[in-house]
């Protein structure tokens, strides 16, 4: 079913013809700077809603533009158009180029490399997917969904996906291409019982396109968002204080997503506005923590093949063994320290300057097993599924919110506990983390950063933090 | 933008017999400075627009209508064209539903409200660099304890939108933003704080530095030295920043499109008491004073007072069309829409939560005891606007014996929404206008569980 593509695409990706990028590249430097770029991209998305038993929204986009950037010193001018022509893209560069104030501009040419990309294999492209064939997966998952519980009130279930074509060159001669294929279906149930409503969300987020669907049934997921919030409706307030937190595998690599992954990206230790500054090589977590940053794991939601900026992903470890080895890197950043990118350069869309971001996020599997974590964990909250989080990086605290809870009581999980924040602070939580199970999974999610977001992955096995403040009520 | 409105029209021009459009149009310009250690960080300007298309297929009578959306960002005619195209396919494809209509003019009038003001694009970009980096040299040298200005922004906005469709409405908006924000760092390694200070308006003219830079310091040196605080209930006052965010969440609620499809916990409570006698809630965007003020809601119709909660008793919900046909009423000229890409929905846009008497002076001295907020975290991860749940990180003070006292950390307030409402011990007269959906002044809420030290 549908049409499948082999990535990259190279000549698809011409955006931009190469003459054109060079001239532009060379003209954004006419009044000096260090190093011009150019971001071309042209995404289209489509979703569709299926709300309250009917199919309430068809929706169809596209965006299409450049991003053009001049670096002169410590200083970056950025100016972006929706028009891809020599014309609109000179009067970008000229904006752009308006910060250049050291002078030195001189006439440049640019000669550009072949093109980097990378082999992100083969693809079912959405847009080649018959509506209707999209349609049925959304009523098969409310219809899922309804007849897990007589409880469930309100069902909502969406899917969408997105292609972006980037094309991105600057003036050291960098060109590169890449096409992104991302898919998400998520489902959103309410459950309404005598203690008021309950609401429970799961969602499948991955960069790959439909042939996603032949791997995951949409059943399971609209089932375990409906079993969540019926599960709910039986909760009891969850407690108030300092508890131990044993996390399921796969339900809150957010924790270290917030906890520390913001903390170890190299805008905010420039600026030395993280709790990080100036500690690697020192133990920062517990011998049994050893966390990577992996923008290349292949369909995982915080995968590509180039970054925003055209650098190749890595598998970047940041801690090992409890110890930082490093940080993560944008172009800009990397420059400033004379050192490579990480590929860690994102930006929301051809709109928005890079800065430093994480891909896919994970701390490492133990050897334990996860039951017997639990076993020997007397009191406490075992956790399987987390929300949203948010952390300040200058003082490391950070909060994440629990979407699905339990009580733990000699060494067994009891009652399901009604949503609230988990709040603790990032060095603190990661030399508390004393167990670290073999069952390790991903979850994907968006990160918000400076007003971008950006999709990306978190992972972990089910793991015990010794004490968490829990804002509970009971 | 009467150009705006004919290209807008020249597009519904293109309906089919059996056909309703509605399309939004919307062109803007950015400007974007971040100072740091004295210079230019990064400077960004940027002209964007596009377009977004609602199409409806007219179902036979009493089978409904089928919707379809398309957008782009462009206003290029070949990529409007290929935008309508797209919504024409897409409806084909939606459920035929009876509910679904495009607003159609209803006879009240729109209030003019002027919210452009020239300076935005006539002021110098020399003197808008100016602005971010005197604000980063303020707060750097406000205070010895301040060690990083992580970043001083100044940033303006003009937008002008337009929308037309098949059942008459035709209007245009235009809008003017300007505003200045810093993020200051205070302290050491071994005890660091953070504050962010702002201020807001139509142009570069009304922006106070001098305010956004003594907000940052105050309160990240104010909390220097925060410990965690015991655990217990306690009476919990918000200051106007998070008062204003708290309200944007209950705003969620009192959304009519929530309400008819059972996400709200103020489902079926129309003229039923859901707060505390003080407590008024009105949702105004006929006055200029608010961030989001407009003249015209997301579908054309005149926005108005709306009293949501009167004396503590809940009076109405805010529709737009669709929603309120799904509830049998009327919309209530409060469609909103996040841009050209998304379709309308049902939301407040100027939350005003009526003034009491007393300032935060007098509130802290009247409660007593009492933990002050100053900022809270994970608002969207720790507040469920469909079950009332409410529990989220929190910094601020110790209040005793109505002053300020110890500075306070990692600790979590919580409660349930409803519960909270009726809990309302002191709303202050100190209204702040703030970006976003509501005002905000200082609040005090009795009985909510502080989690911290055991």
């Amino acid at each position: 079913m549908g049409t499948t593509i082999t990535i990259p695409l190279v000549t698809d990706t011409a955006l931009i013809e190469a003459d054109v990028l060079q001239r532009v590249l060379a003209a954004a430097l006419d009044r000096g700077g260090d190093l011009s770029e150019v971001f071309a991209e042209d995404s289209t998305t489509s979703s569709a809603l299926f709300d309250d038993r009917r199919v309430e929204e068809l929706s169809s986009g596209r965006s299409r533009g450049a991003g053009i950037r001049v670096i002169d010193g410590d200083t970056t001018g950025f100016a972006h158009t929706a028009d891809l022509s020599e014309a609109g893209l000179m009067a970008a560069a000229e904006a752009a180029a308006s910060v250049a104030r050291q002078g030195g501009g001189r006439t440049r040419t640019v000669a550009l490399g072949p093109m980097n990309g990378r082999d992100r294999g083969t693809k079912t492209l959405p847009g080649s997917i018959a509506k209707s064939a999209k349609l049925e997966l959304l009523v098969r998952a409310d219809e899922a969904a309804r007849s897990a519980g007589g409880a469930i009130s309100q069902v909502q279930v969406g899917c969408g996906d997105t292609r972006r074509r980037v094309l991105i060159a600057n003036s050291d001669g960098l060109l590169a291409g890449d096409d992104q294929i991302r898919t998400r279906f998520s489902v959103m149930c309410v459950a309404n019982g005598d203690t008021g409503l309950q609401t429970g969300f799961e969602t499948l987020a991955r960069t790959e396109g439909f042939e996603v669907f032949d791997r995951y049934n949409v059943e399971d997921i609209a089932r375990t968002a409906a079993v969540r919030a019926l599960t709910k409706l039986s909760a009891r307030p969850a407690p108030s204080g300092e508890v131990p937190i044993v996390l399921k595998g796969g339900s809150g690599g957010i924790l270290f997503h917030e906890a520390c992954g913001h903390g170890l990206e190299a805008d905010h230790i420039i600026k030395d506005a993280s709790v990080y500054t100036g500690q690697v090589g020192k133990l920062v977590a517990s011998p049994l923590v050893t966390l990577v940053d992996d923008g290349t794991v292949a369909g995982e939601w915080g995968n590509f093949g180039v970054d925003d900026e055209g650098c190749a992903p890595a598998r970047n470890v940041l801690i090992e063994d409890g110890v930082l080895t490093d940080y993560m890197w944008d172009l800009l950043r990397a420059r400033q320290e004379g050192r490579a990118s990480s590929g860690n350069g994102r930006r929301q869309s051809y709109q928005h300057l890079p800065m430093v971001r994480m891909t896919n996020t994970y701390l490492l599997a133990g050897k334990e097993n996860a039951d017997e974590i639990v076993a020997q964990t007397p009191t406490g909250v075992y956790v399987t599924k987390l929300g949203g989080g948010q952390v300040n990086t200058a003082t490391g605290d950070f909060v994440f919110g629990t979407t699905e809870a339990y009580l733990i009581e000699d060494g067994h999980i009891t009652e399901p506990l009604r949503d609230a924040n988990l709040i603790g602070n990032g060095p603190e939580v990661l030399r508390r983390i004393d167990a670290v199970a073999n069952d390790f999974d991903m979850t994907p999610g968006t990160c918000g950063k400076d007003g971008q977001s950006v999709p990306v992955g978190c992972g972990q096995a089910t793991l015990r933090i010794t004490g968490v403040t829990l804002g509970g009520t009971a | 933008m009467t150009d705006l409105l004919t290209l807008a029209t020249s597009v519904v021009d293109q309906a089919r017999p059996g056909e309703s459009m509605e399309v939004y149009v919307t062109r803007g310009t950015e400007n974007e400075v971040r100072a740091y250690e004295g210079a230019v960080e990064s400077l960004t300007s940027a002209d964007s627009s596009g377009v977004g298309i609602r199409l409806i297929l007219d179902g036979p009578e009493g089978e409904g209508s089928r919707l379809g959306f398309a957008w782009a960002g462009s206003l290029d005619p070949t990529v409007i064209e290929a935008a309508l195209s797209d919504a024409r396919d897409n409806a084909r494809y939606a459920t035929p539903d009876p509910d679904v209509v495009l607003a159609v003019p209803d006879g009240q009038a729109a209030v003019d409200i002027d919210l452009w003001d020239d300076r935005v694009a006539s002021t110098a970009m020399d003197a808008k660099i100016a602005l971010a980096i005197d604000l980063e040299r303020a707060t750097r040298g406000a205070d010895p304890r301040i060690r990083q200005v992580s970043s001083a922004d100044y940033s303006d906005a003009r937008t002008e939108v337009a929308l037309a469709s098949t059942t008459g409405i035709r209007s245009t908006a235009r809008r003017t933003t300007a505003s200045v924000s810093v993020d200051a760092i205070a302290g050491d390694a071994a005890d660091t704080q953070t504050g962010t200070g702002f201020s807001v308006g139509r142009s570069p003219a009304d922006l106070d530095s001098d305010w956004a830079q003594r907000e940052a310091v105050e309160r990240a040196t104010r909390l220097l030295g925060a410990r965690k605080a015991q655990s217990g209930r306690c009476t919990v006052i918000f200051d106007p920043r998070v008062v204003s965010t708290l309200l944007s969440v209950v705003a969620s609620a009192l959304s009519g499109e929530a309400v008819v499809k059972g996400r709200s916990f103020f489902a079926g409570r129309i003229g039923e008491v859901v707060a505390h006698p003080s407590v008024t809630l009105v949702d105004d965007p006929t006055d200029p004073r608010a961030f989001a003020a407009a003249a015209y809601d997301a579908e054309g119709l005149a926005c108005r007072r709306n009293i949501l909660i009167e004396d503590g008793v809940l009076r109405m919900f805010v529709f737009d069309t669709v929603s309120a046909r799904r509830a049998q009423t009327r919309s209530t000229g409060s469609a909103v829409r996040g841009g050209f890409a998304g379709t309308p929905s049902a939301g407040c846009r100027a939350l005003l939560l009526a003034p009491g008497t007393q300032g935060a002076e007098e509130i802290l001295a009247s409660v007593g005891d009492a933990l002050y907020v100053q900022s809270v975290t994970g608002m969207h991860s720790g507040v469920n606007p469909v079950s009332g749940d409410f529990s989220v990180g929190a910094e601020g003070l110790m209040v005793r014996n109505g002053v300020f006292a110890e500075p306070v950390r990692e600790v979590t307030v919580a409660s349930m929404l409803q519960r909270m409402l009726q809990s309302v011990v002191a709303i202050g007269s100190d209204v702040r206008w703030l970006p976003g959906v509501a005002a905000g002044q200082t609040l005090a809420i009795g009985d909510m569980q502080l989690s911290g030290d055991n």
